[in-house]
């Protein structure tokens, strides 16, 4: 059964890894692009949030390269993603594609669904085996946010336009070709070698943005109009507030590893705005524009779909934390759209308000 | 007479202005973009041109809206900033000491905030576009009134009606319910502006601390109705600075006039290019599944700029200093 699953970001190494290792043979779908948005849009419902639509086109790409299976996370919250999948497997079964359907329900509620989902997916592998392969994604997942981390942090100060986006290319082709943990062990080695043959200017003054909001939106270049690219290039050291290594952990090993920034902390922070979960990542959106303002953020930029509700009643809180934390917050809001240069002129816009304060704040205490 | 001209390229109009040593606006050229703003630019340079003294030095050139890189490109801008930014630069100097500006344009709408002179916040429309100039426009159109009537014939209204103001496509159909129902023209589009000012306070207004002295500018300010509403709404008077419909412009000469301060000359390719053919063109990368528009802009037959690839492969094949100085994706 070769199985397949949605894009969402750099997720597919991290997944890849995992299913191979248990002998699972596995159609990554192809990079999102265009094409994927054209298939989606043509067959989702209108109203239906972004990621859905993006995620139907993974599988008719997937489909047409020989996938027989999905592999799609579940949920039950306030959040409309719980019923994505089976959403997605009308629409396919109505267009004729027959896809198994693999849904992995949140352990935290289903435990027991949870292992036999896995089970049904690795057949006669002793569960020995199956924690080891999740072990091994989630080494991958961990390896890549790492080189993620750092083209965050040299994209603002590279000399040469453009060698940050293509060291990070190189670097992740290397984890990717990793098959066991010795091997990923020398890959990662490599990849940091290559991460720091960028050419730096230390000495640059840069500012300093948190990328709050939606998950999939953060996580997905395609999605966010490589908003991480834009702000680099025009001088902004990038922190985002979820990595997928921090969410496995935290949905999936319930904070078991320990030393790795939680979703605990961003909700603790959150508190005397949002008592309540509203699904999705609602607390850690304002938990996280707390705690970005009190770590001395010059800025922080707020991402979300069009119709994501979670996030639509964080933004309603935001412009209070704004004041009590003195700190600017900007939103956008993403769909299908290609209006880049208005998304550029916002954040063109935001870096201008951001620096003249910082040279306020610098003139002051200098 | 030494001078700066700066140009604000949007989706439904351009505007040329330019101002002397002293800040002063000198002339100022309006034209409309009609989806063509290469050939639109090019008419209104030689406009511009036509009606300047002799004695005219050109020292600097900034430009700004939607359009900024592409007209950037061609004239050889010493500054390109976005709309934000120069409509604060031009109100602080028309107006000393302004703390709100409200600014309503063809397609975007904005608040600016400024305290002690500098920007402290900003909002742009997000999502929707129900609260700008091109829906006024066509909301006219459709009604068979020319938009400079519109404001006086707003003015003249007893009771205005309530009209939805979230969405566009709403509000026209609560206004063709209005109509239907035999409502005065006039209390249509008086409550039609007050849809239009509380969609706009609701969707950038947000938790804003709103003080006076309040700048109104874009080309929504030539529109009494929207002044008188917002009068109401806010329960402050409302300034319209003398040049409220070219602010973009007038913040991109004096930016200019900045950036040729620190860099001692300017770019300026000269107003020679309204003879030059230029011509944007563009085709569709095969390279990969994204498909990307790469646009090119031709001078004559030479490139000289290319944008719209994600991946860089055709923006950076050009050994051209303009592209890889102007980061435009």
């Amino acid at each position: 059964m070769k199985v397949t699953f949605p894009h969402m970001g750099y997720m597919w190494v991290c997944l890849k890894a995992m299913l191979e290792y248990l002998d699972v043979e596995v159609v990554v779908p192809p990079p999102t692009s265009k094409k994927t948005l054209t298939l989606g849009t043509k067959h989702a419902s209108e109203f239906a949030c972004l990621p859905l639509k993006l995620n139907l086109g993974n599988f008719i790409e997937a489909y047409e390269l020989g996938a027989e299976a999905i592999l799609m996370a579940g949920g039950c919250g306030p959040c409309r993603f719980g019923y994505y999948a089976y959403v997605q497997k009308e629409i396919l079964n109505d267009l004729q594609y027959n896809y198994n359907l693999i849904v992995l329900e949140p352990p935290e509620k289903h435990i027991s669904e949870f292992l036999i989902k896995v089970k049904q997916l690795t057949g006669s592998k002793s569960w020995y085996q199956v924690i080891k392969a999740i072990r091994f994604g989630y080494l991958k997942a961990k390896a890549v946010d790492e080189m993620e981390k750092i083209s965050l942090k040299s994209r603002p100060r590279e000399l040469n336009t453009g060698s940050t986006d293509l060291a990070f290319k190189l670097a992740l082709a290397e984890i990717d070709r990793a098959g066991t943990t010795d091997d990923l062990a020398v890959a990662l080695v490599k990849a940091r070698e290559i991460m720091s043959s960028v050419i730096l200017d230390n000495h640059r003054s840069v500012i300093k943005i948190g990328l709050v909001g939606e998950i999939y939106t953060l996580l997905d270049p395609f999605s966010n109009q490589n908003i991480e690219k834009h702000l680099g290039k025009m001088g902004v050291e990038v922190d985002r507030s979820i990595y997928l290594s921090e969410w496995v952990n935290d949905h999936l090993f319930m904070g078991l590893v320990k030393n790795v920034r939680s979703r605990e902390e961003a909700c603790r922070a959150s508190r005397p705005y949002l008592n309540h979960f509203v699904g999705g990542h609602g607390e850690e959106t304002i938990g996280n524009t707390v705690l970005y303002a009190k770590n001395g953020y010059d800025g922080v930029i707020q991402l979300l779909p069009f119709t994501c509700m979670p996030e639509i009643v964080a933004q309603s809180i935001l412009p209070g934390v704004c004041t009590d934390h003195n700190i600017s917050v900007m939103s956008l809001i993403l769909d299908e759209q290609s209006g880049e240069a208005g998304i550029i002129t916002r954040l063109e816009a935001f870096v201008d308000l951001l620096n003249r304060k910082k040279e306020q704040r610098e003139a002051v205490t200098a | 007479m030494k001078s700066y001209m700066g140009i604000d390229v949007g989706s439904v109009s351009i505007n040329i202005v330019l101002i002397d040593e002293h800040c002063q606006v000198r002339d100022a050229v309006y034209l409309r973009t009609q989806g063509q703003p290469i050939k639109t630019l090019q008419k209104g340079l030689k406009e511009m041109a036509s009606r300047l003294p002799g004695s005219t030095q050109i020292k600097g050139v900034g430009t700004t809206g939607s359009g900024r890189h592409l007209a950037g490109v061609i004239l050889g801008a010493d500054a390109i900033k976005n709309e934000i930014t120069t409509h604060a630069v031009a109100a602080s100097h028309l107006v000393p000491g302004v703390q709100t500006i409200l600014e309503i344009g063809g397609q975007d709408s904005k608040i600016i905030l400024l305290r002690n002179n500098v920007v402290s916040d900003f909002a742009m429309n997000t999502v929707c576009a129900a609260g700008t100039g091109s829906f006024l426009d066509q909301q006219a159109g459709r009604l068979n009134i020319k938009i400079e009537d519109f404001g006086p014939i707003a003015l003249k209204a007893s009771t205005p009606v309530r009209i939805a103001g979230r969405c566009a496509v709403f509000a026209e159909s609560d206004m063709i319910h209005k109509q239907q129902i035999g409502c005065d023209i006039s209390d249509i589009l008086a409550g039609l502006c007050e849809a239009l000012v509380r969609n706009y306070l609701n969707n950038l207004g947000k938790g804003k601390e709103i003080l006076a002295p309040v700048v109104f500018q874009g080309g929504v300010a030539a529109n009494l109705g929207m002044i008188k509403a917002f009068e109401q709404a806010l329960n402050l008077p409302v300034q319209i600075p003398p040049h409220y419909n070219v602010m973009g412009a007038v913040g991109a000469a004096l930016l200019a006039r900045e950036a040729v301060k620190k860099s001692l000359s300017s770019r300026f390719k000269g107003f020679n290019v309204v003879d030059i053919n230029y011509r944007a063109g563009g085709f569709e990368c095969s390279g990969c599944a994204n498909c990307c528009e790469v646009i090119e802009i031709r001078k004559n037959e030479e490139i000289i700029a290319r944008w719209g690839d994600r991946c860089g492969k055709w923006s950076t094949a050009l050994n051209n200093d303009l592209n890889t100085e102007e980061k435009i994706s």
